[in-house]
């Protein structure tokens, strides 16, 4: 199917078929990175904004490496999301953007829809990294990308998602991913962070961490963000590991083909073991480096459904 | 609809092809054929075949993607269907016979040409082309035509080749839209 969207600002508004054409444009990608040179013209002209409203690393670098090998320029803005009020700074900074003329912006901030409301407002294309506890689209797009790699589909599989779902974006990007392309989705972590209300997303929530690891096929460990949350949701970083870690006995318990999945930053020692996280059936390294030809994927089938408006006598859709 | 090439005449055109890529490659050690995706890629295995038979050795064939270099991209609605681009082996020091289905503008060859370059620096770079339709706009042009076939600008050349679309045929069609 053909790409018409000029913004990515959820997994949610995506059709099946969307996820779909995003991981088969990924693989295509993919390829570029084994090349002697590792740059295609795709984006030559373009200018892709990075602004982070929040810190980030990977996602950063990702996507400004991804812009680059697409032959974009690329400019990078970062504040400190706490010394500017929300609403006020999005209004300035899509000023800002409109002012460096920049035909993406990809926008990580602490706001849920903070993307969209810059969509509303920007000729852009806006590329949501992250709003709030809302939703980190390429996240779930590059995890969905390797598990299909690795396990060869998605429906069917059962995946668990262990860890702080409450404040977490990629679990809700997850979600929608998972259970729009046929995968069984369980969630499972403290009662506080991971409550049963989720269970309206069609997925299962249980707080038996052992028989869930027991079933699935994949695991993807949710890093506690100990930013968004007060003392109060569970009672230290040691207990948390003791009942709900990924340690190595708990890592006995699952199949001999498991993933082991994680967005990263790890803690080690918290929610994931280190003998886990470094260990064959992890696949942490990878989910970076298929990030990379996800996003390369996005910017290029956003740049693609833009071109309507460029087009001499076009008419936009 | 006009047909250019039926099957058989296709099977004739390709023999005659293969033998002409011999002759111009004493050097067949060096030789590489890549097919355009994505009826350059059949044409290109189907050559590779004659080839390899008439040469008494495997001509390795690879499959090129040329979307990510296309000139157009700011020119259509949506992005082009990006297909794989599947080369194992290094293009260094290789005599690349580019394979595709139609020579039109040659914009095609000219993205197929820069994506080349970007996984190596071959010796040389050769054309081959079933149909040359004419209406260039770059100075390219093909070493090895299947057919020459002049057409009219509202008029299209379809191919069909058993591998996606169950019969070898190519045909002049008015467009219609």
């Amino acid at each position: 199917m053909s790409w018409a969207r000029r913004h990515l600002l959820s997994i949610e508004e995506l059709s099946p078929e969307e996820i779909v054409t995003v991981l088969d444009t990924a693989a295509s990608f993919k390829e570029v990175a084994t090349r002697t040179i590792k740059k295609v013209p795709a984006l030559r002209g373009k200018t892709v904004a990075s602004l982070f409203m929040e810190p980030s690393t990977r996602t950063r670098v990702s996507f400004e490496l991804a812009a680059k090998r697409l032959s974009a320029d690329t400019l990078s803005i970062t504040a400190q999301a706490s010394s500017l009020t929300k609403g006020e700074s999005l209004k300035d900074t899509a000023k800002n953007i409109e002012a460096l003329n920049a035909d993406f912006v990809v926008l990580r901030h602490s706001a849920a829809g903070a993307a969209r409301f810059l969509a509303e407002r920007l000729e852009a294309g806006i590329v949501n990294a992250g709003d709030g506890a809302h939703e980190h689209p390429t996240q779930a797009l590059l995890d969905t990308f390797t598990i299909r790699e690795k396990l060869g589909r998605i429906e069917g599989l059962d995946v668990l998602i262990l860890g702080d779902i409450l404040f977490s974006r990629v679990a809700r990007s997850n979600i929608w991913a998972l259970t729009k392309l046929g995968a069984r989705v369980t969630l499972c972590g403290p009662a506080t962070l991971a409550p049963l209300e989720f269970a309206k997303l069609g997925v299962r929530v249980t707080h038996d961490v052992e028989a869930a690891l027991r079933q699935a096929d994949v695991v993807n460990l949710l890093r506690i963000q100990h930013e968004r949350q007060r003392k109060t949701y569970f009672p230290s970083t040691g207990e948390y590991n003791a009942i709900f870690g990924l340690t190595a006995e708990r890592f006995r318990l699952t199949k001999p083909e498991v993933l082991i999945m994680h967005p990263g930053p790890i803690n080690r020692g918290v929610e994931i073991a280190s003998e886990v996280a470094d260990g064959p059936r992890s696949v942490i390294l990878e989910q970076v480096s298929n990030g990379l030809a996800v996003r390369m994927a996005v910017l290029f089938l956003l740049n693609g459904a833009r071109g309507a408006d460029r087009a001499p006598g076009a008419s936009s859709p | 609809m006009t047909t250019v090439l039926n099957a058989a005449a296709i099977e004739r055109v390709l023999a005659r092809m293969a033998h002409e890529i011999l002759e111009r490659n004493e050097d067949v050690f060096r030789l590489v054929l890549i097919g355009m995706q994505t009826r350059g890629v059949f044409l290109a295995r189907r050559l590779a075949g004659r080839l390899s038979q008439a040469a008494r050795q495997t001509i390795p064939t690879g499959a090129l993607d040329i979307s990510m270099h296309r000139d157009d991209l700011d020119l259509r609605g949506a992005a082009p269907k990006v297909k794989a681009t599947d080369i194992p082996f290094p293009v260094d020091e290789k005599t690349v016979v580019l394979v595709d289905d139609v020579l039109f503008t040659g914009r095609s060859v000219r993205a197929a040409m820069d994506a080349l370059m970007d996984l190596g620096r071959p010796r040389r770079i050769q054309l081959a082309v079933l149909v040359d339709r004419g209406h260039w706009e770059l100075p390219i042009r093909a070493d090895y035509i299947g057919k020459t076939a002049p057409t009219d600008l509202d008029e299209l050349i379809k191919v069909k080749m058993t591998e996606e679309d169950g019969v070898d045929e190519v045909s002049i069609v008015k467009n219609s839209a």
